[in-house]
């Protein structure tokens, strides 16, 4: 971890492991703090952090959006956000500490007058709560906006702080819809903050579990040792949602599962589990060794076999009817979008060359969760009949992302009785049971690193336009040839993903 | 689910824990450590009840010790164990034991605990009150990665601390020092927000309360300037006042929830800071089962040496206000080095103890005293 010069601060000692990571004087602006996100998870967040005690004292939150709301009214908002969607009970002491430095600005993204009056609200609050003019902005909006905000922050001089005081960009997926609009997006926001300035939220890596992906890779031996391709057969990664695109029609149609969740979620996920161990823990090696693992990603030479996707339909999902992606609200009913994507990547390096790595992800399926499967290669050679055998599968390691977070081994073991018959088992860690409840929600961590300025947890520029050189090719052929796959709502996909599977002598994993 | 057993054996305690683990359904349960709980008929229920709340975050076994060693000559003859084992239910997330230790074995309850203990997990025991004189020596202790004591329940907590110092083990660790650490992250991130040099410095809070004590050791330890404790109505500790060349830099807790911080320059800020509830303090205590050399080094530092000037090790610091303030970062580093010498050679590190006492009384009087004792100290020993 980074930690910013503090060394002269008596009071801080390596050795001191209670003392928490407090951020220094800070503030957070939230454009389109109206939003579902906002009020869902930006809000609790800081509500909960403050809790915890790791705001500094005079923590500042400002929301602006088009709304004629006084300071009072938008104080009135954040505490039924909190009120509702808090992890941590709601503590008076706690709400008036932060109630005191909630600010509310009214405007267009366009209008001069609202970002001279956040000009001067921030003035304020660095002179009345000591926020020390570093001030993070959390781009809570949709991307066309982008262009307009930051340029308002830089016409008005809010993009650069004075001094050794800090302003940072937060930014939210979709960063951009394919390569050139990426770097379209990216030099856009370059333009007025410096790369390192600015944040990508990508909550998924904000989430324990990810983050156990390296503490169970780098910091035990057993598993290490079988992370290549001499034991591993294949890997699969899934994040599948039970839900349909909901009020998200404006912005899923088009877009696709495959840009919405593989191009980040899961690219980020398979960089994860497929890098080399990084020289250290900050985020520069980080970047480095995920960006290496992303650059050595190689598709399938022949995508129609190698990659599949499917819109649902009309079905069953979990004992209540549901409408087909075709007929939700707002669709075009000739629509080709993807509501199912899976595709085959290989890795060509010395660890991995020759394991696939399937990824799939998917809308409406049959429950709602987020793993990684390591699947093992089955034993060379079997002293056991194959009747003894015959229910025994492949050994695998699997991480659940969400929910129920933890990890499990399947192996086989004998069953216990007079004959020799061997089956599968698994061995389960959950976190919810050797960690209970300490789990803090990831935008709470996220935030947190914002503003502690901790990087490690936030996709770079280079890795987001290095996922869409991934994407973009198999984007293009599927635009040219044929349409999505249907597949009942409620089930595990089109069957033309089992049949991607088998064509290679596999199966995927009923998670 | 409850098992009573009366007249028993760890043993039968053991499969009585399986028993129960399969009929609730649970046979694989992530277990991270066994909490052994000291105690006696009164107190257990507290103890135990905080200990539950904590499970939801650690999830552990937990045996509860009651000792009851009999009054009669006839009573304390006896030896029998009782148990009872809770699984499920109200009983937090993971497994709980009551034992009750009747006549002579009372004083053998390691043997009993012994057999009882998670497999490969790490220990920790906990005396809500009457906890041994050396934790580190005591045959339960010795089981533990961690020995909880909590100076605030015992009659004179100041000398208690004294105590805690003089028989220090590398895990042992204090509830009092467990109460403090939302005040010292907020002074922490204070002095984070402005590099200043602190010259002296208050604790303010209730009489009989070890945690003010630890609060100015831990700052006297940390800053090597002398530390005031000022004696107030409470509850708790109600404030701290660093002094800096610039002004004084104030954390206020009148109400025991919401304090005022007030820093030179800055505008006061309100930072919650409630009281927090036992159930909360062995959660912290349980995060981390790794000696706490901070504690060690505070609670070391010793209770005679606070209102004094920095004693002769330090007196080279900074705090001494006029002289060179540009060696302060040396003269830091030297005392850090001389400290841990003290502990080698005792002559070094009590000489200045007298001259600390009657710094200590001189500057109840007013704070003038106390610093012409300072430069007297330097000389003493540098002529030694």
């Amino acid at each position: 971890m980074s930690e910013p010069a503090r060394g002269d601060n008596p009071l801080r000692d390596a050795q001191d492991r209670r003392l928490p990571r407090i951020a220094g004087p800070s503030g957070l602006v939230i454009f389109g703090v109206t939003g579902d996100l906002s009020r869902k998870k930006l809000m609790p967040a800081v509500y909960d952090l403050a809790n915890r005690g790791l705001l500094p004292p005079g923590f500042s939150l400002i929301g602006f959006a088009r709304r004629d709301w006084e300071d009072e009214d938008f104080s009135q908002v954040v505490h039924d956000a909190v009120k509702e969607h808090a992890r941590t009970p709601f503590r008076e002491e706690v709400w008036q500490q932060l109630a005191e430095g909630f600010r509310f600005v009214p405007g267009e993204f366009s209008d001069d007058e609202a970002f001279k009056l956040l000009k001067s609200t921030i003035e304020e609050l660095d002179g009345t709560r000591g926020t020390g003019g570093n001030f993070a902005f959390y781009l809570s909006v949709p991307p066309k906006f982008f262009p307009t905000v930051v340029q308002q922050l830089k016409r008005h001089g809010l993009s650069e702080g004075q001094g050794d005081s800090w302003r940072r960009a937060v930014i939210e997926k979709p960063f951009g819809h394919d390569l050139a609009s990426a770097q379209e997006l990216n030099q856009v926001v370059h333009q007025v903050f410096r790369p390192s300035d600015v944040f990508r939220i990508d909550h998924y890596l904000g989430k324990e579990t990810v983050q156990n992906i390296l503490a169970l890779r780098f910091a035990n031996t057993m598993f290490e040792p079988l992370w290549n391709r001499s034991y591993v057969d294949h890997v699969q990664i899934t994040m599948a949602e039970d839900i349909g695109i909901g009020g998200r029609a404006g912005y899923y149609d088009g877009i696709g599962s495959a840009r919405d969740v593989i191009q980040n979620h899961l690219l980020q996920l398979l960089a994860l589990t497929a890098m080399e161990e990084p020289a250290s823990f900050d985020a520069k090696a980080l970047v480095t060794e995920k960006l290496k693992a992303l650059t050595a990603v190689k598709l399938p030479n022949d995508l129609g076999r190698h990659t599949v996707r499917g819109q649902y339909t009309h079905g069953w999902q979990g004992g209540t009817e549901v409408c087909g992606y075709l007929e939700e609200e707002g669709i075009d009913p000739a629509s080709k979008t993807d509501t199912y994507a899976a595709i085959k990547l290989e890795i060509d390096n010395r660890r991995w060359a020759g394991v696939p790595f399937y990824l799939r992800t998917g809308k409406r399926l049959g429950r709602r969760v987020t793993e990684i499967a390591v699947v093992f290669q089955r034993a060379p050679y079997s002293p056991f009949d194959t009747t003894d055998t015959q229910e025994l599968g492949q050994n695998a390691l699997v991480i659940r992302v969400q929910p129920d977070e933890g990890v499990t081994i399947r192996f086989g073991s004998k069953v216990p009785g007079t004959s020799m018959e061997i089956r599968d088992v698994t061995m389960d860690f959950a976190y919810g049971e050797s960690f209970t409840e300490s789990s803090p929600e990831a935008y709470e961590r996220l935030l947190l690193d914002v503003l502690l300025g901790d990087a490690n947890l936030f996709p770079r520029h280079q890795e987001v336009e290095e996922s869409w050189r991934i994407l973009d090719p198999i984007e293009t052929y599927w635009d040219k040839h044929g349409k999505p796959e249907e597949y009942t709502a409620g089930t595990w996909g089109p069957k033309a993903a089992d049949q991607m599977l088998a064509r290679d002598g596999r199966s995927w994993r009923r998670p | 689910m409850n098992i009573d057993l009366t007249d028993t054996t760890s043993s039968r305690i053991n499969s009585a824990l399986v028993q129960a683990r399969r009929a609730t359904g649970t046979p694989a349960v992530g277990m991270v450590l066994t909490l052994v709980i000291v105690t006696d008929e009164g107190n257990h229920y507290d103890a135990l009840k905080a200990a539950s709340e904590a499970s939801k975050e650690h999830p552990s076994r937990t045996l509860v010790v009651i000792r009851r060693p009999g009054r009669s000559p006839r009573d304390r003859k006896i030896a029998r164990l009782d148990a009872e084992v809770r699984v499920g239910g109200d009983s937090g997330t993971g497994e709980t034991v009551l034992l009750r230790l009747h006549g002579e074995l009372s004083s053998h309850a390691h043997s009993v605990v012994l057999p009882l203990l998670l497999p490969d997990a790490p220990v920790v025991v906990w005396w809500p009150e009457d906890a041994p004189d050396h934790p580190g020596d005591d045959l339960l202790g010795q089981l533990a990665a961690r020995r909880i004591t909590d100076a605030q329940a015992t009659e004179d907590p100041v000398a208690t601390l004294g105590l805690r110092a003089d028989t220090y083990t590398p895990g042992d660790t204090d509830l009092a020092w467990t109460r403090i650490t939302p005040w010292r992250s907020v002074l922490a991130a204070a002095l984070d927000q402005k590099h200043a040099t602190v010259t002296s410095a208050s604790v303010e809070g209730e009489a009989y309360n070890p945690s003010s004590e630890l609060l100015g050791l831990w700052l006297a330890e940390r800053l090597g300037v002398p530390v005031e404790r000022q004696v107030s109505e409470g509850p708790g500790l109600t404030a701290v006042r660093l002094e800096t060349a610039d002004g004084t830099i104030c954390l206020d807790r009148a109400d025991g929830s919401l304090a005022e911080l007030a820093m030179p320059g800055q505008p006061d800020r309100h930072v919650a800071l409630h009281r927090r509830e036992t159930s909360e303090l062995i959660a912290e205590e349980l995060r981390r089962l790794d000696p706490d050399e901070t504690y060690a080094s505070a609670v070391k530092y010793g209770v005679a040496r606070l209102g004094s000037k920095a004693p002769a090790a330090r007196t080279k610091a900074p705090a001494t206000g006029g002289k060179a303030p540009a060696a302060g970062n040396k003269a830091k580093a030297d005392s850090v080095r001389i400290d841990q010498a003290g502990t080698a050679a005792p002559a070094a590190g009590t000489e200045p103890a007298p001259d600390g006492n009657s710094g200590a009384d001189g500057g109840s009087g007013g704070g003038s005293g106390k610093k012409k004792s300072a430069p007297q100290a330097v000389k003493r020993a540098a002529s030694k």
